[in-house]
């Protein structure tokens, strides 16, 4: 009930701005054809500032990934993890959620396809890979657009919301499939 | 921050390529990922066109600056350095609506509208202000609704319950928003994260030289 009340939500929504924006404007007089592509004409623009920013932090997570340091990084803090009642073989999902939107997906389903999508793994992945964004992507791109380069503690304080996200997922996916 | 973990991604890397032998696939990645940068970038510009011409007509029908009004209650604790009826915080309504919804496609572009008008505000351009790690703490939290992705995969690997991960999920992206909105907010205060004048780097190097 409630997944179809959002699905519908979602299917409605852009369509529904699309519509009501333009004609809201258009009944206080607004010239909206003239304004839309005056706003439009930034696009370019953000998407081409953007550029370097994003090259930086893929190609040092890309390089990273590929060197299988990932597999050493496991090997270190696993004690800890197993400690707090977190599978092993979901740990690369968790630490890979901030860095990887795509590399997470890929952990994730290689999992479920061994483990199968109904196992607590599959359950705990699956919500790892919702419970946060891939927070270098999202520092990256927002303040790349701007040109921003001194991030202060944003990219702590965005990795702390990521650990408190891994660690609320093992917490509920405990409580409720364990 | 990010310079460290930026070097020692890349140096960890290297090194442990090297030791694994695993050398040519570092450097393959690192061409490769280049290359993907671009492609997301450049696969940005008409979304992006299309969500900043249909916000420059809710900026100009007041609809930016009527959100921004409603939300006054939590905006003003959130941000309290940014006015309340700025654009910037109707952009990012909408931005972190989007998000809720799963509109990954409208979320960035808005999202980026946000640190544009955020920007504005900024008197250091190339340092980030408190409003701004505010708003990718929000970001980062990314919740969301129905998680459409893993739900998609979960059916394609014949799931029983592909969708039963939607309330896990949500709880722990509510979590993930309010430590990370938390922490920002306090490590705000450190003097380690201390905006640095420009006027107090001309002056140490006057006094330097």
């Amino acid at each position: 009930m409630f997944e179809q009340v959002i699905n519908t939500f979602s299917d409605w929504a852009i369509p529904v701005l699309l519509f009501i924006i333009p004609v809201i404007a258009f009944t206080k007089k607004i010239k909206v054809y003239e304004s839309f592509v005056e706003g439009a004409k930034g696009g370019f623009e953000v998407a081409v500032k953007i550029i370097p920013f994003l090259v930086a932090i893929l190609v040092a997570i890309g390089m990273f990934r590929a060197s299988g340091a990932m597999d050493i990084f496991v090997q270190i803090i696993s004690p800890l993890t197993n400690a707090i009642g977190m599978p092993a073989e979901a740990l690369p999902a968790a630490l890979m959620r901030p860095l990887s939107g795509s590399g997470t997906l890929g952990i994730a389903t290689e999992l479920m396809v061994s483990h199968g999508p109904d196992s607590f793994i599959g359950r705990l992945v699956s919500t790892f890979y919702g419970s946060t964004e891939t927070t270098f992507y999202v520092v990256a791109v927002y303040f790349g657009s701007v040109g921003v380069k001194k991030t202060r503690h944003a990219v702590p304080g965005g990795l702390i919301g990521d650990l408190a996200g891994l660690l609320a997922a093992l917490f509920i996916c405990r409580l409720v499939f364990a | 921050m990010l310079n460290y973990v930026w070097l020692g991604l890349m140096a960890i890397a290297i090194i442990v390529g090297a030791i694994n032998g695993r050398l040519p696939e570092v450097t393959n990645a690192a061409f490769e990922y280049a290359k993907t940068s671009v492609d997301i970038s450049i696969g940005l510009i008409g979304i992006m066109a299309l969500w900043l011409g249909i916000m420059k007509i809710a900026e100009e029908a007041g609809i930016v600056k009527l959100l921004a009004k409603l939300i006054k209650p939590i905006s003003k604790r959130l941000f309290p350095d940014i006015p309340p009826d700025h654009p910037a915080i109707g952009a990012m309504v909408l931005n972190i609506a989007a998000n809720w919804l799963g509109l990954s496609n409208a979320a960035t572009p808005l999202g980026l509208k946000a640190m544009e008008e955020l920007q504005e505000l900024n008197p250091h351009k190339d340092t980030a202000t408190n409003a701004m790690a505010t708003f990718l703490a929000l970001n980062t939290g990314s919740i969301t609704l129905i998680p459409a992705t893993i739900i998609g995969v979960r059916v394609s690997l014949d799931s029983a319950n592909p969708t039963e991960i939607i309330g896990t999920t949500i709880f722990a992206s509510v979590c993930a928003t309010i430590f990370a909105v938390t922490a920002t907010k306090l490590l705000q205060r450190l003097p380690m994260f201390k905006i640095k004048e420009a006027n107090d780097v001309n002056q140490k190097q006057e006094e330097g030289a």
